[in-house]
């Protein structure tokens, strides 16, 4: 399973980038969904959003889910890209599969890559 | 009667099995004083006696086939449905199959729906079908429903036309209430003689959607390419209601710009059945097939490397997304969509255009003919397709009650809801109509004029 | 407008339509008009070509029934599937409901001149409210999700008409269907989920918690999608009224209460039936279904427009006049005209007709039996994780300790052994269910055959596996490329590309 040490990561299993003010899902959020096919990307630039609201919503081949922020802050940019190309979720969900981009985020109940490693292999049994 | 295979013996047996000594002891946890009712039920019937019954009943009815002539359409119309139709809907195998979720053992369904959802796809000159839903005025909610969720709940204005079926208007109403979105423009006061571009102005930067309806509740053939640029332009989408048979001769709603076209699908090898069940067909653009609600059937392979169909993009429907769905729709009418896949098939690019003709020249001829009478005349002169609304100066029941005393249904009554049309009746002209019941309609309603 | 299909290569078992095409043949031949010639409107006005498919009816008939053959269903087999009551479909129903009267007329001919249809659903009406214990029935709604929807609306209604509008949310249990969640999710309310205690019942502290004056009501199945009877169920409605709530019944599984109780007489305040699984309308490959509504006394002023009443009453020899009325505060029209009368009403009329209430009772009483008695022999083999007598259905588990066989291998395997597999995605609260109805309708030696494969699938998951993963192999298809057809997403086909109309 794949964390980046430089992101923070919520129970929910999305991911923050505090550097970058970016935000997505893990490596096993797109695992547990399987073969996704379609995003939708709730907010718009310029929006200001809470930690823990919604900001995506994504469908596979077998499941749904809502995606909450990860973060609070006013959306600098959203990935206009990623709808045309759901499957970069599955391929880089921490790279060109990013969602939503923050302007001075402020991360909401996270976690640090260890933190979150363990917590999945919890899940795992 | 009953269908019940077990005997005596095996049932006790099988209780043996269970560990419980009757049947009455399986229902233990049913709270004691509310256990086994007395149902006041009739006693049983046995086959020959149900069939019996029901005959009784049906031939109580007088039917649009033996009994009377009908000049009724109003949104469900007498066609002639091809033996073969039916045929094809009494096999066992098509109707006593579940749902295809197990896309191995059910891809004559799967196949069926995918062939329903290209023919729908090809009348209406959209992209992509669904698999159906209830009826056209269902179809039609549905689609503000997928409005709605396009603009994320955004936009809260519904602007409907005036010349929409007034029980579609209703069924929108009724389906709105939940989310509280203002419904405009369907005034039965407007003005129904003003061009349908004028609806432009109840569209605003709040609605969603505008529903018009093709041929109008009046029959009338409109070309709405420069409304629906207008609405566009406002950003909002628009849903086209369309008449399937209307279809085989008229430009398509999706030559014009729509982005949603409905409609019902009973014209189409259906039975009128009393009003159902029909089948309501929903097309939309492919970059919206996402926010679509209902059944869908993709092309795939299996492992075998065999051309197959599955259902597909399920995860936008209501047993995985739950209360994030669009819709909480989980039939589409299989039965009723295979039949009008059956129907097309059959009569295919020539037939239906011949129907669709053969229905607009009686329409024309009974309309010449009838507004020769005195006294009555032709509401309105725009083109129109199979149904037209006559002025008949004077109340609508007293001459459709005239008119059935000589055995023909006259035209729905148009006062009802519209009240500037009062004393006016809608006529629907089918290929069922011969040139004889259309001279019959004329002289009954010439004696009524100098009556 | 032709789409660029990868299955190009793929083996094809059956051309579509389309593919068997070919310019100038038709399968009907309609007369010629009979009157002067009117000019066909203006040309900007009409379509220069209809892309339809062009066949003789041998062609079209030979097509559809080939594909016929493809189908599992239940004049073939035996279908246990949970939670859709796939009872065996009498043939009567079939014949009575094309009779030409009912066929042939017309939703909006004058009510004198379909008194048979109205006579019979009037008497439909009174019988469900007898079977149900309700006060007002609705017919309208044209399936079980719709009638939930008609449903809500109603509860909305009543509380909306009482002013009092701060109730937004649905209490609903984990074990609900999909479509509870989404009928509430239509109407902008919310959902509380109300979790199971470990007998398969409502957990009562958590409802009691979750009761107060915000509640709409609470949308409960009972028996539950476990097919267990609530044994609280007293309590449960109690609470619910008890902070002003609604209670929502959902009639899915009504064929294990025929004649055993009412659910007006528990206190359910609003619930639909699905004549498509109680009343053995067909499923139709997915529909049509039928799902009138039957609410209690305070509710039947909120029921959709029209009901079937008397208009005027019978006098001396001459039977009453039935019409339309319309309820003092009604939501208004669930769907254009009258409901699924052709293909539900009058299916489900003939069936409770042959029945009658001791027939009805039988059906209720014999659908459990033979639930109870797949469930006492399959126990041993698969774990079945709320152990006791079960009403219509049960739920057992489909792994076993240390195999990794799920659920969804073992549904797939059962198609080699030539039945349709139980319901495997459903309820959420079991890991890899196996949710099994078998009906009122099969003789013992299908439930012996069907507990023999399922019993025989257990030890091919501990001796072969791969052969249930690899399942089914026996039939004319195999396991499908369901990413690919949500990927590619070919949703139609189209004449070919060179297709010559003038050939």
């Amino acid at each position: 399973m794949n964390a980046p040490a430089n992101l923070k990561y919520t129970k929910s299993d999305e991911w923050f980038d505090p550097a970058s003010g970016k935000t997505g899902i893990t490596d096993y959020a797109q695992g547990q969904l399987s073969d996704i096919v379609f995003v939708e990307i709730l907010v718009d630039a310029g929006d200001t959003i809470e930690a823990g609201k919604p900001i995506a919503s994504v469908e596979s081949v077998k499941a749904s889910a809502e995606i909450y922020s990860p973060a609070g802050g006013k959306v600098a940019a959203v990935n206009k890209g990623l709808s045309d190309k759901p499957e970069t979720l599955n391929t880089d969900p921490f790279g060109e599969a990013w969602m939503v981009q923050l302007e001075g985020g402020a991360a909401g109940d996270v976690m640090d890559a260890a933190a979150y490693e363990k917590y999945c292999e919890e899940r795992a049994h | 009667m009953t269908y019940i295979p077990i005997s005596p013996k095996e049932r006790d047996d099988m209780l043996g099995t269970i560990g419980v000594k009757s049947l009455d002891n399986l229902f233990d946890a049913i709270p004691a004083k509310h256990r086994f009712p007395k149902l006041d039920l009739p006693t049983a019937l046995t086959e020959m006696e149900a069939a019996d019954e029901l005959s009784g009943l049906a031939n109580a009815n007088e039917n649009v086939r033996s009994d009377l002539i009908s000049f009724l359409g109003a949104g469900m119309y007498n066609h002639y449905i091809p033996s073969v139709v039916d045929h094809m809907l009494r096999r066992g195998e098509f109707y006593t199959a579940y749902t295809p979720y197990q896309p191995e053992i059910s891809q004559g369904t799967l196949q069926a729906i995918f062939e329903y959802q290209s023919l729908m796809s090809a009348l209406t000159g959209m992209d992509v079908s669904n698999a159906s839903h209830y009826d056209g005025a269902t179809a039609a909610a549905e689609a503000v429903n997928l409005a709605y969720a396009q603009f994320r709940g955004k936009r809260k204005k519904v602007v409907v036309s005036p010349t929409l079926h007034p029980q579609y208007r209703a069924v929108i109403r009724t389906y709105m209430q939940g989310m509280e979105l203002e419904v405009a423009g369907d005034d039965p006061n407007a003005n129904l003689e003003s061009n349908p571009n004028d609806l432009i102005s109840q569209v605003d930067d709040n609605t969603c959607i505008a529903i018009l309806q093709y041929p109008d509740f009046f029959g009338r053939v409109y070309d709405y390419t420069k409304l629906i640029e207008d609405v566009h332009a406002k950003g909002a989408l628009v849903c086209v209601v369309a008449n399937p048979t209307a279809l085989a001769m008229f430009k398509t709603p999706g030559s014009m710009g729509a982005d949603i076209v409905v409609g019902d699908g009973q014209p189409l090898g259906i039975p009128m059945w009393y009003g159902g069940p029909s089948v309501g067909f929903f097309t939309t653009r492919k970059n919206m097939v996402h926010k679509m609600a209902g059944r869908l059937v993709g092309e795939t392979v299996d492992n075998k490397s065999q051309r197959a169909y599955v259902l597909t993009l399920t995860a936008r429907e209501q047993h995985i997304k739950r209360d994030r769905a669009t819709s909480n729709i989980c039939t589409n009418q299989g039965l009723i969509a295979l039949g009008t896949a059956v129907y097309l098939s059959l009569l295919g690019k020539k037939g239906l255009r011949q129907v669709a003709e053969l229905c607009y020249q009686k329409a024309h001829y009974a309309a010449e003919q009838l507004s020769k009478i005195d006294g009555m005349g032709l509401c309105f002169t725009e083109p129109f397709f199979h149904e037209f609304a006559l002025c008949v100066n004077r109340p609508v029941d007293e001459v459709n009650a005239h008119l059935l005393e000589h055995g023909i249904i006259g035209g729905y009554d148009l006062g009802q809801d519209y009240p500037s049309l009062k004393d006016h009746m809608l006529i629907a002209v089918t290929e069922m109509n011969t040139k004889e019941e259309i001279d019959t309609l004329v002289e009954v309603l010439s004696e009524v004029a100098n009556g | 407008m032709a789409n660029v299909s990868s299955t190009l290569n793929a083996k094809i078992v059956e051309p579509t339509i389309f593919d068997l095409s070919s310019p100038g043949r038709t399968g009907v031949t309609m007369p010629a008009s009979d009157v002067p010639e009117t000019a066909l409107p203006p040309k900007e006005l009409l379509r220069s070509d209809l892309p339809l498919p062009e066949l003789a009816e041998v062609d079209v008939v030979r097509h559809y029934t080939r594909l016929s053959t493809f189908n599992y269903s239940v004049d073939t087999g035996f279908y246990p599937l949970g939670s859709c009551t796939m009872k065996y479909n009498p043939k009567i129903n079939e014949d009575t409901c094309r009779l030409p009267g009912f066929l042939f007329t017309h939703p909006l001919q004058p009510v004198e001149t379909v008194q048979g249809n109205l006579a019979l659903m009037y008497q439909l009406q009174e019988w469900l409210k007898e079977i149900s214990g309700f006060a007002g029935v609705t017919l309208q709604p044209a399936a079980g999700a719709h009638g939930e929807f008609t449903g809500v609306l109603i509860m909305r209604a009543y509380h909306k008409s009482r002013n009092d509008v701060k109730r937004t949310k649905m209490l609903i249990p984990d074990a609900a269907h999909g479509t509870n969640p989404a009928s509430v999710g239509m109407m902008g309310m919310t959902v509380v989920t109300i979790p199971s205690d470990e007998r398969g019942n409502v957990d009562l502290k958590a409802l009691e918690a979750a009761c107060d004056d915000t509640v709409v009501g609470m949308m409960l199945t009972n028996p539950n999608t476990l097919g267990l009877f609530d044994e609280h169920i007293e309590k449960v409605i109690e609470l619910v009224h008890g902070c002003g709530g609604i209670m929502y019944g959902d009639g899915a599984n009504l064929n294990a209460l025929l004649g055993i109780v009412r659910p007006g007489d528990l206190g359910f305040d609003v619930m639909h039936f699905n004549l498509h699984k109680t009343f053995a309308v067909p499923h139709g490959g997915g529909g049509p279904g039928s799902g009138p509504v039957g609410v209690a006394a305070h509710l039947v002023d909120f029921l959709p427009e029209p009901l079937v009443g008397i208009i005027e009453d019978a006098e001396d020899d001459l039977p009453p006049l039935y019409g339309f009325v319309k309820p003092a505060k009604s939501i208004g029209r669930m769907k254009a005209f009258h409901g699924h009368f052709g293909g539900g009403l009058v299916r489900a009329f003939t069936y409770i007709a042959m029945h009658g209430p001791d027939g009805l009772k039988d059906i209720s009483q014999y659908a459990v039996l033979n639930a109870n008695y797949l469930q006492a022999r399959l126990r041993d083999t698969y774990k079945v994780p709320f152990d006791r007598i079960c009403m219509h259905e049960f739920v057992a588990e489909g792994r076993f300790e240390g195999s990794d066989v799920r659920a969804l291998d073992i549904a797939k395997r059962l198609m080699d052994y030539n039945f349709h597999p139980p319901t495997n995605y459903f309820p959420l609260i079991v890991h890899e269910a196996l949710m099994i109805e078998p009906t009122e309708t099969e003789n013992k030696d299908t439930l012996d055959a069907f507990v023999d494969a399922l019993i025989k699938i257990a030890e091919e998951a501990k001796t072969q596996p791969d052969l249930l993963h690899n399942a089914p192999s026996t039939t004319r298809f195999g396991r499908m490329d369901e990413v690919k057809a949500a990927r590619e997403l070919v949703l139609c086909c189209w004449l070919p590309e060179n297709y010559d109309e003038n050939a």
